[in-house]
């Protein structure tokens, strides 16, 4: 006890932690307002917007998700070459050699809940209402995050690339290729024509944009790696703040108005 | 596939420990209605359940094709034979709307507890066909038999939550939600929910990820097509939708659409009402839309493209072997086909190759009149003529611009099961097909 005590009154300690133990009301106040991590939350909250039957805890736990698959796709990278000569086997290096290779199961199951945790947020938020007002542009933005996790997770899919992943991927990316007007199997690109010369070709089309290439190819791996670790992480952060921030500003968490 | 013995042996291990789980989770809640709810004849009863799962894990862990407790037979053949997209969507349909209809009766947790006991038993059961057990434990299907249970589960929350409330409203109450307006410091109360929350995502995860490797298949080829191709599972309700439509609409022009959609949706919503709570007496409107853009065609189709979609985007049924040798007649036909051919007993209009500009488009536009008439009036004709029926009072609060936007929302979702329909029936291939412009609707 006693040294304990020593170390709560020592200057380190109470350099790092602007504030005394949380174990008194005032305390318990204070914790939440000096705080970083803590100063997303409110100090106070309705008990019945926490219970567990009415909230789900869904949104925290994506967030949690998200996290985790920050820090597991960071220690991935190191592991991991973008390229067709190494990327399949870097994969299997992962699988067989690897002693933390179990990494690359939490980061791709992790995907897969956050996907459902996603769509089981959104669910939540719809059998409550509580995207009416004044909370409607935080819905927005919402299905904004949804989009963007259904991209990480649809980019990320490519990178083992084995045959699971291009296909899929191939699938998915020959959608692209019928865009009305961009896609050069789409309906109306014909009429993009100057002096007879096709505007939107197989190496110009919305599905080329995508790839960077006419197949799914070295390009597109190198293309699709940049997106998942860096381009959309970080328009998912900005959202993500933006998201929170709004929770707090148009009346805090879910609950009758 | 007939099975060699072998892969019951491969599954005893897995068969009875799921039996185990289903034993220990019933012994559990035998015990909970007995201690808290003093309920005796219950708790026996679920009591004698887990005891009878026992019996069944036993049974799985021999391997033996006599004993491992699995589906006869013929009723697995009869599944099958019934089972298609046909059958499926009106199985799925009327599945939802008993659910809903009769939702006071299956929100009490002991009705709800059977279901699920029995949908996990049924489940198990299945497993023991090799057939069943090769598509739903693949490594990256088994995601979605989460989701399906978690979705009946939260659903099940939900619905429990909103019955409960609309009878109170009924009588005039404020929903429970409002009952109790107390307020919590986050600290203590929030923040170690949240911590109790990490720490259980985090143990599940990591058994999650222990117990089950991730796929990892052959190096990427491109010459070798592997058959069936699907999406990512997120995305097999989409590709689902190929089968009835271009890859134009189904593929971009539907998904913008349905991420359009549910973002005006609270732009649409006027309703004041259900802010904040559990309701849906007070909202059935939207709720219902909700529900069967959500559950009945986003979750449904992505349940039919990932198990029940095999080789060639052939239907299989839940026990058929996936065998890409499996021939499906496609004898569909687009209607102008029909109506100028098959009705009027004459060629379809056409023109020479070198006519002009504008003779060529006459022709086309002569050609596709059947369809481009039946879909002038489905988006042109529907919404003044429901603004001024059915949806009189939503057109007079949500005003014209609100109101086209919703409409035209609902009569795009609603153009795939009327498509579905209409290819079920008719075999109608494309209501507009324009070929000269990659347009075909």
């Amino acid at each position: 006890m006693a040294i304990g005590e020593t170390i709560r009154n020592s200057q380190i300690w109470k350099s790092i932690f602007r504030h005394p133990m949380p174990l008194d009301r005032r305390n318990r106040i204070v914790v939440m307002l000096t705080n970083f991590f803590l100063h997303l939350h409110p100090v106070s909250i309705k008990k019945q917007g926490i219970a567990l039957s009415f909230t789900w805890c869904m949104g925290g736990v994506t967030f949690f998700l998200f996290l985790v698959e920050t820090v597991t796709g960071v220690l991935l990278m190191f592991y991991y070459r973008p390229t067709l000569e190494w990327a399949y086997n870097d994969i299997l290096a992962l699988r067989d050699v690897t002693s933390l290779g179990v990494l690359r199961e939490l980061h791709r199951w992790g995907a897969h809940a956050m996907v459902i945790t996603t769509w089981l947020h959104m669910y939540r938020v719809f059998l409550t209402g509580s995207y009416k007002p004044p909370r409607e542009f935080n819905w927005v933005i919402g299905v904004f995050l949804l989009l963007l996790t259904l991209l990480l997770s649809f980019t990320g899919y490519l990178l083992p690339w084995d045959q699971l992943a291009i296909w899929a991927i191939t699938v998915g990316s020959n959608m692209a290729r019928a865009s009305p007007l961009l896609g050069y199997e789409g309906p109306g690109q014909q009429l993009l024509t100057i002096g007879g010369i096709d505007m939107i070709t197989d190496g110009s089309d919305a599905r080329f944009g995508l790839l960077g290439a006419r197949f799914v190819g070295e390009e597109t791996l190198n293309r699709f790696y940049v997106l998942h670790c860096i381009a959309i992480p970080l328009a998912v952060a900005l959202l993500l703040a933006i998201h929170f921030w709004r929770v707090r500003k148009d009346g805090g968490i879910s609950g009758p108005l | 596939m007939h099975s060699n013995g072998l892969f019951l042996k491969d599954v005893a291990g897995f068969l009875g420990s799921y039996y185990t789980g289903l034993a220990i989770m019933n012994a559990i809640a035998a015990f909970l209605i007995w201690r808290r709810k003093n309920r005796t004849g219950e708790a026996v009863f679920w009591a004698s359940v887990a005891t009878a799962l026992m019996v069944l894990a036993s049974l799985a862990m021999s391997g033996s094709a006599t004993w491992v407790p699995h589906l006869p037979e013929s009723l697995r053949k009869l599944v099958n034979t019934l089972s298609g997209p046909v059958n499926y969507t009106a199985g799925t349909t009327a599945l939802f709307a008993g659910a809903f209809v009769f939702r006071k009766f299956f929100v009490k947790p002991m009705v709800a507890w059977t279901v699920f006991n029995a949908a996990l038993l049924l489940m198990g059961l299945a497993m023991a066909d090799e057939n069943f057990a090769s598509i739903v434990m693949k490594a990256d299907n088994v995601p979605i038999v989460g989701l399906v249970f978690l979705l009946a589960f939260f659903t099940w929350v939900a619905t429990k939550q909103a019955v409960e409330n609309d009878e109170r409203i009924a009588r005039g109450l404020p929903p429970l939600e409002k009952e109790n307006d107390e307020k919590v410091l986050v600290w203590p109360d929030l923040v170690y929910t949240e911590l109790i929350c990490m720490v259980a995502v985090s143990a599940f995860l990591l058994a999650w990820a222990l117990l089950l490797p991730a796929p990892l298949e052959e190096p990427a080829s491109s010459v070798k097509t592997p058959n069936p191709s699907k999406a990512p599972w997120y995305f097999l309700g989409l590709q689902e939708m190929l089968v009835y439509f271009d890859p134009w609409y189904a593929g971009v022009a539907l998904p913008s659409m349905v991420i359009f959609g549910l973002m005006a949706m609270p732009y649409l919503d006027f309703n004041k009402k259900g802010n904040g709570y559990y309701s849906i007496n007070e909202r059935k409107f939207a709720y219902l839309t909700f529900q069967f853009g959500f559950l009945e065609l986003w979750i449904t189709l992505i349940i039919l493209g990932t198990f029940l979609r095999g080789p060639n985007w052939n239907f299989f049924g839940p026990f058929e072997f996936w065998s890409p040798y499996k021939v499906e007649v496609l004898n569909n036909v687009d209607l102008p086909q029909m109506f100028w051919v098959n009705m009027l007993n004459r060629p379809l209009p056409r023109v020479a190759a070198d006519a002009p500009w504008y003779a060529q488009m006459a022709t086309i536009l002569l050609r596709e009149a059947p369809g481009l008439v039946i879909m002038a009036a489905y988006l042109f004709l529907l919404p003044p003529l429901l603004a001024v029926t059915v949806f009189r009072k939503y057109f007079a609060k949500m005003g014209l611009v609100r109101y086209l936007v919703m409409i035209n929302l609902m009569l795009l979702m609603l153009s795939l099961p009327l498509k579905m329909v209409l290819r079920w029936t008719l075999n109608l291939k494309y209501l507009i097909s324009i070929p000269e412009f990659s347009l075909n609707f």
